[in-house]
């Protein structure tokens, strides 16, 4: 069935079965920033962000509930040549070794701080428990999405460029 | 893995997704947040003809306290618990078990309603349920009814709706001022089901005597248990530390669990008695009682 998904801003038609999972339906648009790691929904490398603040695994939902929804995925966080704070803050943070957990691991930390925009060390911990990284031992994750949130807090226009 | 080819229906009101689910019978299946029926399509576990999503369904995703009942809507989500302030002040129990089902974002699709039709004996919503004294309304199309959580829960993964039904809402008794609760659950890792888990709440007279008490289990029988003996052993008592430990024993007792890569028969049995028992003591300590 023909499907119309709002990714990133920009519609994408679609063809797809009613059992396309909505992982694959973004992956086959071209944005393959959103992987795959599993087949039982545990890891959380495919979540995305439904309507700006819901974290979901794109593989446990299908591509034609997504229809009438705002979908952001990894490639919808940068502003044109400007990485997003959580982006910056992984790269300064040294928060990935391979990469592969990162798409995930920054949607939950965006929708988090949509929930929270000033999270403790725990309530970090707490709020990306549902997304695995095998390289990193989290210790620069949770120092990212720290200093992710004091940028984000910080009034636009200051945000040092550090 | 993919799941096997389903006819896809998107009702936009209650009443045209009854009449799907009653026109296409035992091929019908509801899809609420799917974080249990995607996984279990995926593995092929259960292949339904049809699916009739109900997340478009208007007015079904709320929280009310009326007529002394929290009502939740069929589309209230683990998250909209977890975050509620009033639930985290007052529902202790319920506020407890919105922390530990399932991972954060399994928590932001999964609904509650959906986790208690599903009754996986090993699920979360279930025992606190039974502890909290829950009702379900459930409807179709001659109308609806209000059914017991007792009488709901008819055995693992099966519940008394019936064949053109679905649930609208769940309801809890508003606690008291003198009532509180607990969920006290062991897993291997955060996102795992309970190895063994206990659900309790208790109201206290204004003398300190128990009033009432509900003590349930997750994951230790082929469903989810009440303990009623233990229930029985605590009601209208002083709390102690003797009818503490003499309760969840009970947990053991009735406890018959199944052996897995999470413990042993024994184990499990052991662990039933023991969250019962901290269950116990952690929501008396809410209520500022140290037992001795
Ligand atoms: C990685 C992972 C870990 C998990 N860990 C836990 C855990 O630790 N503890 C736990 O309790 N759960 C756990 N779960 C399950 C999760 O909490 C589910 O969300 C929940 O059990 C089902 O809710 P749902 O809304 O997603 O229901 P769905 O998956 O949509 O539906 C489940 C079943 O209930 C039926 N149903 C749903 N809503 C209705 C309705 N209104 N009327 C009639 N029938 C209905 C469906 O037809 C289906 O048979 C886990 C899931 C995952 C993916
Ligand atoms: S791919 Fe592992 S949770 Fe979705
Ligand atoms: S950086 Fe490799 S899995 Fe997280």
């Amino acid at each position: 069935m023909e499907i119309t998904l709002l990714i990133n801003g920009a519609e994408k038609k679609l063809n797809v079965e009613p059992r396309t999972l909505l992982v694959h339906a973004i992956r086959d648009a071209g944005l393959t920033g959103t992987h795959i790691g599993c087949d039982s929904s545990s890891c959380g490398v495919c979540t995305v962000v439904l309507d700006g603040k819901t974290a979901v695994k794109s593989c446990t939902m299908f591509a034609v509930q997504a229809e009438g929804h705002a979908i952001t995925t990894i490639e919808g966080m940068a502003n044109g040549g400007k990485l997003h704070p959580l982006q910056q803050a992984f790269y300064d943070q040294h928060g990935l070794q391979c990469g592969y957990c990162t798409p995930g691991m920054i949607m939950s930390a965006h929708a988090l701080l949509q929930h929270n925009p000033s999270p403790s060390e725990d309530e970090i911990r707490f709020g990306l428990s549902g997304n695995l990284c095998r390289c990193t031992g989290y210790q620069n994750i949770v120092k990212a999405v720290q200093q992710a949130a004091q940028m984000l807090q910080q009034p636009v226009g200051t945000a040092a460029d550090d | 893995m993919i799941p096997a080819a389903f006819e896809y229906k998107r009702p936009m009101s209650l009443e045209e997704a009854i009449r799907y689910l009653a026109e296409r019978g035992s091929d019908a299946r509801v899809l609420a947040g799917g974080q249990s029926l995607i996984p279990a399509m995926r593995y092929r576990l259960a292949q339904p003809a049809v699916l009739v999503d109900i997340n478009q369904l208007p007015n079904l995703r709320y929280m009310q306290q009326e007529g002394g009942m929290l009502t939740m809507g069929a589309l209230v989500r683990d998250t909209d618990v977890e975050f509620d302030k009033n639930i985290q002040s007052r529902y202790h129990l319920i506020s407890d078990v919105s922390r530990v089902v399932a991972d954060p974002i399994v928590r932001y699709r999964g609904t509650v309603v959906g986790s208690l039709c599903h009754n996986d004996p090993s699920g979360d919503w279930p025992a606190a349920a039974l502890a909290a004294r829950a009702q379900l309304v459930i409807q179709g199309s001659r109308g609806s009814r209000v059914e017991s959580i007792d009488d709901f829960i008819v055995d693992s993964f099966t519940t008394s709706v019936g064949e053109g039904e679905l649930v609208v809402e769940v309801q809890f008794p508003i606690p008291s001022a003198r009532t509180s609760g607990a969920y006290e659950k062991i897993e291997r890792k955060v996102g795992d089901f309970a190895t063994a888990a206990a659900a309790i709440q208790i109201e206290l007279t204004e003398a300190g005597m128990i009033k009432d008490v509900g003590v349930a289990v997750t994951a230790v029988a082929q469903k989810p248990l009440r303990v009623a003996e233990a229930e029985n052993i605590l009601r209208g008592e002083k709390p102690t530390l003797d009818l503490i430990r003499a309760a969840a024993a009970e947990a053991a007792k009735i406890a018959d669990p199944n052996p897995d890569a999470r413990g042993s028969a024994a184990y499990k049995k052991d662990m039933a008695r023991v969250l019962v028992g901290r269950g116990l003591i952690k929501t008396l300590g809410r209520l500022g009682v140290v037992v001795a």
